[in-house]
């Protein structure tokens, strides 16, 4: 990391997936996410394919795969409640080690746990290859109006900043001898929270102020010649799109694996 | 060391400046200062003196209610707002706050580029920014990951890479350790602009600034040649300030 760490979210390494022009990625990446998501619940064919080529794009832009699980916990509110739906659901139900669950529920959980594990996989390989600025600009490139280019960027900054903000106030709590290990300690640290709202807040408006010093007029400037995207470009990218494309197809003609049981 | 010495507009000119906080709290009160081309002035004050009150105004980043500021001669209004905001370069007391794109390079641009530079004649800007700052060396590297007094130089480097007429600075030396505050003193004292430089650094201003105004209750209540007027303790002590050690009691001849 070091030097060239720039959010979070980003692994800094030189592949052709990061070298890959912004909006470019962006047009495959949202193709990708919008087969996955809808293709029917029980096309496993897809899902299977899906994971297998978001596996090797990850292999092919060096995105370890511990980083990539250690993301995906933001879903897991998602998966939770999917891995719920086989017990809640009505209707027939089969045994499974002696457990009754709803046969729906069951197709439906691996219908959201494989569209939400998919497309956010999607999106991370989006962003751990793109630095922020390049993919602001790759939105532009893609006539996004500016004005939800400067929210997404807005959004950012802020993030970074209460990130910052959430990593000084429990730095000042752990130096009181307050170490939450469990949920229900966590009472001071939300307590906290509206304070941290307004630092945060003030903190953003100086940094605003900063950008403004410095004749920021809403756009972010372009700092680096954008190579335009050659048409071997567009070729590597939608080949991911197109594989998933393809799985579907397979997918459809040998029909899902609800009609298989 | 005055402004009226020939045709050349002072770099920035403040008159008759009012402003009271949206709570009705008044912070300026009628402020004058002038900085002439290439002087140093310090402005001095307690805590709540409204320096860095009258500071945002000098970019337009709070506007007056009453009262002028002119900028090599050119006077802030909505329509001059770009080119004030070009012209002073304006460096908050916290560099992190300065400091947000993911290299330092980019965050000397950021300003040039706004100002519409592109390609070589933005890389010559930014490279000579660098140097004056004698952060080259830093270029690639990511802001929040310097050390402070490596940050506080990038922060300058991102204003002079604009070319302003005058930079004001808040509080440069706050927090630095001494060899970082030593490094920093030299870089400003090389650089051939004009400098408003807000501090509690009486040290500083001695090394810095040959004149001083002194701030309090939201207007100017001293201003002079630094030496004389850091001696003088009577006038220090009344405004919640303390002469230098070593300056104190008497002025030297």
């Amino acid at each position: 990391m070091g030097a060239g760490h720039t959010h979070p979210l980003h692994v800094h390494e030189h592949s052709r997936t990061h070298h890959l022009p912004a909006h470019v990625k962006v047009v495959a990446t949202l193709t990708t996410a919008g087969l996955v998501a809808t293709a029917p619940r029980d096309d496993v064919i897809a899902f299977a394919g899906a994971a297998v080529v978001l596996a090797a794009v990850a292999r092919a832009s060096r995105v370890p795969g511990r980083f990539l699980v250690s993301r995906l916990a933001v879903t897991a509110p998602f998966l939770i409640a999917a891995l719920l739906l086989p017990f809640v659901a009505s209707g027939p139900r089969v045994d499974v080690v002696g457990v009754p669950l709803a046969v729906e529920g069951l197709w439906g959980a691996l219908g959201l746990v494989s569209r939400t594990l998919l497309g956010a996989t999607a999106s991370l390989l989006l962003v751990a290859t793109t630095e922020v600025p390049a993919l602001l600009r790759g939105l532009e490139r893609l006539r996004v109006p500016p004005v939800l280019t400067q929210i997404a960027a807005t959004m950012l900054r802020y993030l970074e900043v209460i990130v910052g903000e959430v990593g000084r106030q429990r730095r000042a709590m752990t130096a009181r001898g307050y170490d939450p290990r469990w949920l229900w300690q966590l009472g001071p640290l939300t307590a906290g929270l509206g304070v941290l709202f307004v630092r945060a807040y003030e903190r953003g408006e100086r940094v605003h102020a900063a950008m403004l010093a410095r004749g920021f007029t809403g756009r972010m400037p372009v700092l680096v010649a954008e190579r335009p995207a050659t048409a071997a470009d567009w070729a590597v990218a939608m080949a991911v799109p197109g594989l998933v494309a393809v799985a579907r197809t397979v997918g459809a003609v040998v029909g899902g694996a609800e009609a298989w049981a | 060391m005055t402004a009226e010495t020939g045709a050349a507009p002072p770099a920035l000119e403040v008159e008759g400046l009012r402003f009271r906080y949206p709570d009705g709290t008044p912070a300026l009160d009628g402020v004058d200062l002038v900085v002439a081309p290439g002087e140093r002035v310090a402005l001095l004050g307690p805590n709540g003196a409204g320096k860095t009150t009258l500071s945002l105004h000098t970019n337009g980043l709070l506007r007056a209610e009453s009262g002028t500021v002119r900028v090599v001669g050119v006077e802030l209004d909505q329509a001059t707002l770009r080119e004030i905001r070009r012209r002073v370069g304006f460096v908050f007391q916290d560099a992190e706050d300065q400091l947000f794109m993911s290299r330092v390079r980019d965050d000397v641009a950021f300003g040039p580029a706004n100002h519409g530079l592109r390609g070589a004649e933005l890389d010559a800007r930014v490279d000579a920014a660098l140097a004056a700052l004698d952060v080259t060396h830093l270029a690639d590297r990511a802001p929040h990951h310097l050390s402070g007094g490596e940050q506080r130089r990038v922060a300058i480097a991102t204003v002079l890479a604009l070319r302003p007429d005058v930079l004001v600075l808040d509080e440069p030396t706050a927090g630095l350790d001494p060899a970082s505050r030593r490094d920093l003193i030299g870089v400003l004292q090389g650089l051939d602009v004009a400098q408003l430089v807000v501090t509690h650094d009486l040290a500083l201003v001695l090394e810095l600034c040959p004149r001083t105004v002194l701030m309090d209750g939201g207007v100017v209540v001293a201003e002079g040649p630094s030496r004389e007027l850091l001696a003088d303790a009577a006038l220090l002590a009344a405004h919640r300030l303390e002469s230098p050690p070593g300056l104190a009691p008497a002025p030297r001849g």
